[in-house]
């Protein structure tokens, strides 16, 4: 709504059309960023009434997640994982579905990585590490696109039915890491066995980072404009405001919600085959370690917006950086931090409610009494 | 101590315990999720009303001594957060789900935080009543030790159904779900009423963290909770929004997470990562067979807009 | 005293990392703590778990009542990246120079990944099977013979049964924690042959309500002494206490838990180990990168004796803890037969608790009720 008005505003040559163009372009920068804020204040309040210093807290977050090279590198070690996973919850929610269960695609991705390069280990790189991240993207999609398909096909509830498949696929994982394929020499850590060095993925240089933030960046920016100038992701929306209206018509909304869900499974599959290939060097159960849950938080954080994702995860992994300084130093436990993301999520969400309500944000009433 | 030999009649008989002592838990939160949803709302959030209610139960339960304070303080802050989501849905624009999502991380940060000095101290526990007295098996005695709030539970089970049935609360709770207008023309304010049934979803929930801590297994950790309150909201769906289903869902989920451990101890011992994850499967399979794309979802409120 | 002998010469740099902290003071690099020791804990739950990170963090308390030492502490931290980075945190910016990251899990990739970054700061990895083939030489690995400590407890549980059926709680089928319920059952073999043990497998190392329904169906199937290997047994503990059966510890003092209940427990003595590597690092000495130890080394110890335990049980129990005491004592020797009836000792071998054969332990011995897969 507000960006086919804007663009049209755009369209119009006068500076005063300009203005309002950036007017309603501003209101979904400022509201958030207010809410933000807000929510840092109830928190503030909360550490001081419990006798902290909300001074010596942000202080200490600044320091460990943006204050140096190395917390750069902090923080976007943990943003890297988060970028892909949101999407996992962005994209089906352009069609209204709220899918919370990508963390059973993340560990079946990365199964499926680690199982591929038992069978592609002579294979170089080049052919090899391609084919490790189609199987993860393959057997994420398969996941997450039977919870769309449930949904349209079956009526069933995609939120909990993408809940009860998390839990089953990390009993698959298990299952399979420590049965039938497990390296027999991973003896107190069940894996299966470790890739072989060119099947692993480095960092990026210069940036300490591994590939997974630069695909996961470059995945959002896709997102995007998969979301916002195709006309695919025009009929998603119009399917995610009303199925039956799109279904008059005439737009082929299974299709749509097969393909999208496929879709956010894939990304989340490829956050396992990045774990796998990037971080761990072998499927186990390290793999299980919720960044499918903070994927919800950041999706719902960047309102959904493919491209607000980007800054928001670098933001999460900046307080997820910080914790441990925290930690050691303010004798904070270490949920401190989801106290602040919690507070935080609360606010942000509650900011909704303030879209339109403020005159500098709509021109069309601009000079009326 | 003298213990009988059950070989394997020890699998019917542990899902049996299993059933009554896993499933408290589960039947308090989807009680109060049914409330909650009967009214129109969905509160996804209570698995953190869930972990903040144990936290908040053992604290109180071992600063007073007194474990039934800990259920009743488990109880207050389940209704307090349950007041929040309530409120700030009926803001315009405000998503319940998301909400719900939000004050589940916000639940779970709060009761890790302040829970931090409880995790080593022993709470009292809650008593049980020994149902089974009559019999000389000590197993089927150490079955039928039934906790008050399983019994509770059951009670507030029929209870609600007989409400919704039968009183001008249940019918006005209905009608809200059915819609604000239908509400509206029963002369109540459907915010209010939505409000207040979260509240008190939001109580049951808290309770239900309260047994996990002060009965079974009876200890605070960061890790007491392991998904229960939001299996919880999965199994109202399953139990079509009818209270007495919920406590059959409740009793079937906790039978089926007894059975991993029962097969092994009777020495099938393979895959049980497998059998671990049997009550989701079953849950899963359950689900879809009781859902249809063509007829509505029977039951369902009208104003959740599970048949949009 | 095994931590002082062996590998040291591998580690020359090892030693530069004990200059460490001047070296960085010169350097205006490090702030605040560089003039001592910083020693930094990683766990991988809570610390007062009643268990494995309880264990470790008692170590930490000991070390930080060192004088010139400084220690920091951080929970909760999973094995991912996130432990990587809060490793190169404590060195960043706390001049951190002897790290303790204590959860298994750590070892391989995270450990091993950052530990050449920083030739000179010390990792020391509970479990881990260093080799100087392929580990960097300032990486560490330290582990006790705690399998004794189960053998001793199976000694009691042996006298205490009165079902001649045992139950343990285990986590995950790994060489570790078969070690444990092989010896569990074998001390208690030792008293009556008869014996066996049930084991169930709760597949995860923290998970209350499925150790609760283990321990509720071991006894169900009739085992009166029940023990455990997960992360924290406080629930096993309770729950057994609470159903009338005996319960034997591990990982740290739970005797608090099950005052009347309580037999005995395989404890780490993680203080004793701590201090003196760090007094080792203060002195300007190095660490040995592959350290075991048992009783006899103060690496691990056992509670107390419960109340309940009997004059026969507490004598074979002193008994057989003076053999321990004494240096070679062996849990698995032949003839005996894994419980699928492959041949795990032929008659006369056998395997001394500094065996390191033993810690790439696949089977359960016959008489233990379970599989390892």
């Amino acid at each position: 709504m507000t960006d086919a008005a804007a663009s049209r505003a755009l369209a119009a040559p006068s500076a005063e059309g300009a203005l309002a163009a950036l007017a309603r372009r501003a209101e979904a920068v400022a509201i958030p960023l207010g809410a933000l804020l807000a929510g840092v204040a109830a928190f503030s309040l909360f550490l001081a009434l419990l006798g902290h210093s909300p001074a010596e807290f942000f202080a200490l977050v600044w320091r460990g997640g943006f204050g140096t090279a190395f917390s750069w590198e902090n923080t976007l070690s943990r943003a890297a994982p988060l970028l892909l996973a949101a999407l996992c919850v962005a994209l089906p929610a352009r069609l209204g579905l709220v899918v919370i269960g990508g963390e059973g695609a993340i560990v079946l991705g990365g199964l499926a990585a680690g199982a591929t390069a038992m069978v592609v280990g002579w294979a170089p790189g080049a052919l090899g590490l391609p084919l490790m991240a189609l199987a993860a993207m393959a057997v994420g999609g398969a996941w997450i696109g039977a919870v769309g398909w449930l949904r349209h096909h079956r009526g069933v509830n995609e939120t909990i039915a993408s809940l009860l498949m998390a839990y089953i696929a990390i009993a698959l994982l298990n299952h399979l890491v420590e049965g039938p394929l497990r390296d027999p020499a991973s003896l107190n850590k069940p894996s299966t066995p470790p890739l072989p060095d060119w099947l692993r993925i480095g960092e990026i240089p210069g940036v300490g980072v591994h590939w997974g933030l630069a695909f996961g960046a470059l995945a959002c920016v896709l997102a995007w404009v998969l979301i916002e100038r195709t006309r695919w992701g025009f009929a998603a929306r119009i399917a995610g405001g009303n199925v039956r209206a799109a279904q008059l018509q005439g737009l082929p909304v299974g299709a749509l919600i097969l393909g999208f869900t496929a879709l956010a499974g894939a990304m989340a599959g490829l956050v396992g085959f990045f774990e796998v290939a990037a971080v761990h060097g072998a499927a186990n159960g390290s793999l299980i370690s919720g960044y499918g849950y903070a994927g919800i938080l950041i999706a719902f954080l960047a309102r959904h917006n493919p491209l607000a994702i980007i800054p928001v995860a670098v933001l999460v992994g900046g307080l997820e950086a910080s914790g441990g300084l925290v930690q050691r130093r303010m004798d904070l436990p270490d949920a401190t931090v989801l106290v602040l993301e919690g507070m935080v999520f609360v606010a942000i969400l509650l900011g909704e409610t303030l879209y339109g309500r403020f005159r500098m944000f709509r021109p069309e009433l601009w000079g009326r009494a | 101590m003298s213990e009988t030999d059950l070989g394997l009649w020890g699998v019917p008989l542990a899902m049996l315990a299993g059933a009554i002592r896993v499933s408290t838990p589960f039947l308090f939160v989807s009680l109060g999720e049914c409330l909650t949803e009967r009214s129109g709302r969905i509160n996804l959030g209570l698995e953190g009303t869930l972990v903040f209610g144990a936290m908040a139960g053992y604290a109180i339960a071992y600063e007073t001594g007194s474990p039934w304070l800990g259920v009743l303080a488990a109880a207050v802050c389940g209704a307090g957060f349950g007041l929040a989501h309530g409120a700030m849905c009926s803001l315009a624009r405000v998503n319940d789900i998301a909400i719900g999502i939000a004050l589940m991380l916000l639940g779970m940060g709060l009761a890790f935080f302040f829970g931090k000095p409880y995790v080593q101290p022993v709470a009292p526990d809650l008593p049980s009543i020994p149902f089974g007295f009559w019999s000389d098996i000590p197993q089927l005695r150490a079955a039928l030790d039934v906790n008050a709030l399983f019994l509770v539970g059951v009670a507030l089970a029929l209870a609600m159904a007989w409400m919704f049935r039968a009183t001008r609360i249940g019918l006005v709770i209905r009608a809200t779900g059915d819609g604000a207008e239908a509400a509206r023309a029963l002369g109540v304010d459907p915010v209010r009423v939505r409000t207040l049934a979260t509240a008190a979803g939001g109580a049951l929930a808290g309770v239900g963290g309260a047994y996990l801590s002060l009965y079974y297994p009876g200890s605070w950790n960061e890790g007491i909770s392991s998904g229960q309150g939001l299996m919880a909201v999965a199994l109202v769906i399953f139990a079509r929004w009818k209270p007495v289903n919920c406590l059959w869902a409740a009793l079937l989920f906790g039978g089926a997470g007894a059975l991993g451990p029962a097969l092994q101890s009777v020495g099938v011992t393979g895959g049980y990562y497998l059998f671990y994850a049997a009550p989701y499967v079953l849950t899963l399979g359950l689900l879809i067979a009781a859902s249809s794309p063509s007829r509505a979802l029977a039951g369902a409120p009208a104003a959740l807009g599970f048949n949009r | 005293m095994t931590m002082f002998k062996g590998a040291g010469r591998l580690s020359r740099r090892g030693f530069l990392g004990a200059g460490a902290g001047a070296a960085a003071l010169a350097a205006g690099l490090r702030p605040a703590h560089a003039a001592g020791l910083t020693v930094g804990f990683i766990y991988v739950g809570p610390k007062d778990d009643f268990g494995y990170n309880q264990a470790h963090a008692e170590g930490a308390a000991a070390v930080k009542a060192m004088a010139g030492v400084t220690v920091i502490e951080e929970e909760n931290v999973a094995e991912t990246v996130d432990v990587q980075k809060s490793m190169e945190s404590m060195i960043q910016f706390d001049g951190a120079s002897l790290l303790f990251p204590t959860s298994f899990g750590y070892f391989d990739p995270h450990i091993l990944a950052l530990a050449p970054k920083h030739p000179d700061v010390r990792f020391q990895h509970a479990g881990g099977l260093w080799s100087a083939e392929k580990h960097p030489a300032n990486v560490g690995s330290y582990f006790g013979y705690i399998g004794m400590g189960q053998y001793l407890n199976g000694v009691v549980a042996g006298h205490m049964s009165k079902t001649k059926k045992l139950g343990f709680v285990a986590a995950k089928p790994i060489p570790q924690v078969l070690m444990n319920i092989n010896s569990f059952l074998l001390g208690a073999r030792s008293v009556d042959p008869s014996i066996t043990c049930q084991v169930i497998f709760t597949g995860e190392w923290s998970l209350a309500v499925k150790e609760a329904e283990a321990t509720n169906a071991l006894i169900d199937q009739g085992a009166d002494v029940i023990t455990a290997h997960v992360d924290g047994p406080k629930v096993t503990m309770e729950t057994a206490a609470g159903r009338g059966a005996w319960v034997c510890g591990y990982h740290a003092d739970q005797t608090a838990l099950a005052p009347e209940k309580y037999l005995t427990g395989a404890e780490w003595n993680w203080p004793v180990v701590y201090t003196r590597m760090a007094q080792t690092m203060l002195d300007g000495g190095t660490i040995d990168n592959f350290v075991r130890g048992g009783l006899a080394d103060d690496f691990i110890k056992m509670s107390p004796l419960g109340p309940a335990v009997t004059d026969a049980a507490r004598a074979q129990f002193e008994a057989t803890k003076a053999e321990i005491m004494k240096g070679g004592f062996a849990a698995i020797k032949g003839p005996l037969m894994s419980n699928t009836g492959a041949v795990v000792a032929a008659a006369g071998e056998a395997f001394e608790e500094t065996d390191v054969r033993l810690e790439s332990m696949d089977y359960l011995v016959e008489g233990v009720i379970g599989a390892t897969s």
